[in-house]
Parts: structure tokens; C-alpha cells; sequence
């Protein structure tokens, strides 16, 4: 029922750790979604073999100097142990972190926070639907679902952004939309004149259903009104609750459960989330001020 | 007939209907297909149809100052068309086939007299068609309020 558990306390947690940007690509032309790969700097003490590596849903702590720090949730793992982050710029943090290219050196703490439960999905269908930059937490998923494909059983994977110019990691897709035993499903809310694919929320893709009811485990990642419909479009295909996970996003400080920024009634994104059971998050989606 | 029922059967529109009422609405089927670019509905024209789509991808679109714009697709599965239902029985938009298209085409002209005659499966086919246009209405409401720039994931600090 709960979320594979996350690993230890990282060592050091409160101990950002020198790595330094690698490569940065923008998402979507404005460049306000932006990917980092960042490595261990040099003589830091730290390298990508010592380093506890992220499991698919867990977040590490970004510090930037006389800045702040901000939690990003891992986007992807490089095969020489880079860690991907991709972050939109909404806030003073993230807008600074813009401006920060190769070379550069930031400190990060983590990885924190609990993982996508993807021991419990393997021999049952595997649905996965994202929205907007929720694409990028549940991007390790695919990555893994891919690698052990013969692990799952119908893989679905449905995205929706706000435009055609919104999707983020569109060379991805495109490979991802080529894979015959991946079924890949991109909807936009707003069309174009040019744009031939789908038009429409999220959920109405969920509503084509093409998975087994009885034997499916979803996750969701997106603004928390779409996980919410996303949820009960899921359960209106026939799956129960408990088989749906969903990751939350609030403001996460010192993000090993002391600090009580990011708690949710009795839960702390932090520490028990961010990826949690639907149950366990159920009521907070119908509490207006939480 | 029989090879019409099993499609229904399967589909989950249709799940929950009496087998009576099944069999009549599949006696006011039949099978169709359309070419890409071909239009099932006209912004203001009579409607007096709706569609289940079998295989394919209809549009839903409305003329702006860009050009003719898609608002919602529809794809296997869905359902198309509600303006059969209450007066004045016209489309209130453009409904083109994007890809070649398989359909089942109602004859709701038919259907409206038979749920006149039977309220029971009048309130039946209503009560099924009325959860459809409340998912149709509660997509359009989240469309609108652009949730994935003003409520999504993304970092505040």
C-alpha cells in the first residue's frame, strides 16, 4: 500500500554538496523550462559511485549561494551517474537558476522523499499520466519501464500540456511515441491551427482505457486539480484507489521532516511523500485550505 | 444486428443499459465509415445523429481569426454529438474527421420518438448522455482555467 520506501538519510543531509552543471538544455522555446545534468565536482569528496543514487520520484535539495534552496524532483539519472533536473522558473530560486549554465556549481543535498512504487507494478499494466512539468518526475518511470519492459504489462503513458509549444522532452516523445510496446498518448488544452494530435484535458485520454482494470497501477504526476480528476477518471475505468499513486508538491525547507513547511495534515511531503497512495492523499485534495 | 449489440456491449458508454433498450439502440445503428476531412457535423446545420467512434480521430473545432482551431479531439470509444437532444436540434460547432474514421451513426431522430414513448428508456439513454456532457463540462471548465501554467508543479522559492 505505501510507496517503495525511501532510502536512508542521505549522509550529510544537511550538507549541500558542490556539483557542478554539465549540460543545460531549454524545454520549450522561452527557455522557462530548463534541464540541468549535473556531476560531482572534482576533489569535493563526492563522486557519482558514492553517491546514494535517486530512485524514480525522489527530490534533491538545490542550493544556490546567497540565493536559496529549492527542491527539484530527479528527471532523469545519466549512465555515468549525472543527475537530470528540470525546473520551470516561477520563483526567485528558480528564476535565478535560469541564468546558471555549464560550469557552474551548486550545492545539493539528497536524494530525499519517497519513490514511485514500481516493485509493486511489475507483472500488471503500468499507467502513467503527466501534466505539464509532471511530466518530469514520472520521466525516470518510463526510463525504467523501458529498460524492463518484459517486468510490465501494457504500458500507457498519457500526457497533457497547455499547448503544442508547451510539451517538454519532445525528442523523448517522439522515441517514445516510435516504441510499439509503449502506448503514448499527448493531448493538448489548447490546439493550433497546425497541431493534428489530441485536443482536451488529460483525463479524457484515461477514458480510452486500453488496460486491464484489475491489474493496473497508475501514477500521476500535475497540478493537483488534474491528479484529482486523473484519479477519478482512473476509477471510473474500474481501478480502486489503492492502486493509484500521486506525487505532491509544497514547499519543502529542510526536507527530512523536522521543519514542517511542507506538512499536509499528517503527512510530510518531505519525508512520507512526495509520492503517496491516493487514500492517504484523498481527503487533502478536499480541504480547501491544505 | 447481433454483431451491432456485441459492439455495444463492449462498449462502456453503453454498460448498464437494460438488454431491451440495448437491443433497440442497436436496431438504430449501423456501421459507417468516413474519410479524412470528411464533416459529421456543420456549426448551425440540423442534427438529427450521433456516433460512436470505433477507430479514428474527429476534431471539434471552431473558426477563429488563425484559422479553423481544435478545441477537443475525440478518438475510439467516445461518443459524438448531443445537439440530437434538445431543440432547436442543431450542431453548435464543426465536427470534421481528422484521420480515416469507423463509426457506429445513430439515428437519433428515431431514438427521440422511441424515448418519448418509453420514458423509462428515455431516462435511461438521458441519464447516460447527461454523465457524459457533465465529464464534457468538467473538461472544458478545467481547459479553462490553464491549470498547467497557474496550478502545476513548479517551485515557488
Amino acid at each position: 500500500m505505501s510507496p517503495e520506501s525511501a532510502v536512508a538519510l542521505p549522509d550529510q543531509a544537511m550538507a549541500p554538496r558542490p556539483w557542478r552543471i554539465r549540460a543545460r538544455h531549454a524545454e520549450i522555446a522561452s527557455d522557462e523550462v530548463f534541464s540541468w545534468t549535473l556531476e560531482p565536482e572534482a576533489d569535493s569528496g563526492t563522486d557519482a559511485d558514492s553517491n546514494t543514487p535517486p530512485a524514480p520520484g525522489q527530490f534533491n535539495m538545490l542550493y544556490l549561494p546567497g540565493v536559496g534552496e529549492v527542491p527539484i524532483s530527479v528527471s532523469a539519472i545519466t549512465d555515468d551517474g549525472g543527475i537530470v533536473h528540470t525546473t520551470r522558473a516561477v520563483g526567485s530560486v528558480t528564476r535565478a537558476m535560469q541564468d546558471l549554465g555549464p560550469g557552474a556549481v551548486v550545492g545539493l543535498r539528497g536524494p530525499f522523499g519517497t519513490a514511485w512504487p514500481l516493485e509493486q507494478a511489475r507483472g500488471r499494466d503500468l499507467v502513467l499520466v503527466a501534466g505539464g512539468i509532471g511530466l518530469a518526475p514520472l520521466r525516470p518511470v518510463i526510463h525504467a519501464a523501458l529498460e524492463r519492459r518484459a517486468d510490465f504489462g501494457r504500458v500507457v503513458v498519457c500526457y497533457g500540456a497547455r499547448s503544442p509549444g508547451d510539451m517538454i522532452f519532445r525528442d523523448e516523445l517522439e522515441a517514445w511515441g516510435a516504441h510499439d510496446d509503449l502506448d503514448l498518448r499527448i493531448t493538448v488544452d489548447r490546439g493550433t491551427a497546425a497541431w493534428r494530435g489530441d485536443v482536451g484535458v488529460v483525463t479524457q485520454l484515461v477514458d480510452r482505457g486500453g488496460f486491464d482494470r484489475r491489474n493496473t497501477l497508475a501514477m500521476t504526476c500535475g497540478p493537483e486539480v488534474m491528479m484529482r480528476f486523473t484519479a477519478a477518471a482512473l476509477e471510473r475505468r474500474g481501478l480502486k484507489p489503492e492502486d493509484i499513486y500521486v506525487s505532491m508538491e509544497r514547499n519543502m525547507r529542510c526536507a527530512v521532516g523536522f521543519c514542517g513547511h511542507c506538512q499536509i495534515g499528517s503527512q510530510f511531503v518531505c519525508r512520507d511523500g512526495p509520492v503517496f497512495p491516493y487514500p492517504v492523499m484523498e481527503p487533502a485534495f478536499r480541504i480547501r485550505e491544505l | 444486428m447481433k454483431e451491432l449489440l456485441s459492439i455495444l456491449e463492449q462498449q462502456p458508454f453503453f454498460e448498464d443499459f437494460d438488454p431491451k433498450h440495448l437491443r433497440l439502440l442497436a436496431a438504430c445503428a449501423a456501421e459507417r465509415s468516413y474519410e479524412s476531412g470528411a464533416r459529421l457535423m456543420r456549426d448551425h446545420e440540423p442534427t438529427e445523429t450521433f456516433w460512436l467512434i470505433r477507430a479514428g480521430q474527429v476534431a471539434l473545432e471552431s473558426r477563429l481569426r488563425e484559422g479553423t482551431v481544435p478545441f477537443q479531439t475525440l478518438g475510439p470509444g467516445d461518443i459524438l454529438g448531443w445537439s440530437w437532444l434538445l431543440p432547436p436540434y442543431r450542431a453548435s460547432y464543426d465536427a470534421r474527421a481528422v484521420s480515416d474514421l469507423h463509426t457506429l451513426r445513430f439515428d437519433a431522430g428515431v431514438l427521440r420518438e422511441r424515448m418519448e414513448a418509453d420514458p423509462v428508456f428515455g431516462y435511461a439513454l438521458l441519464k447516460h448522455f447527461t454523465a457524459l456532457i457533465v465529464q464534457r463540462l468538467q473538461a472544458a471548465r478545467l481547459q479553462g482555467l490553464d491549470i498547467y501554467q497557474n496550478g502545476g508543479p513548479g517551485h515557488v522559492a
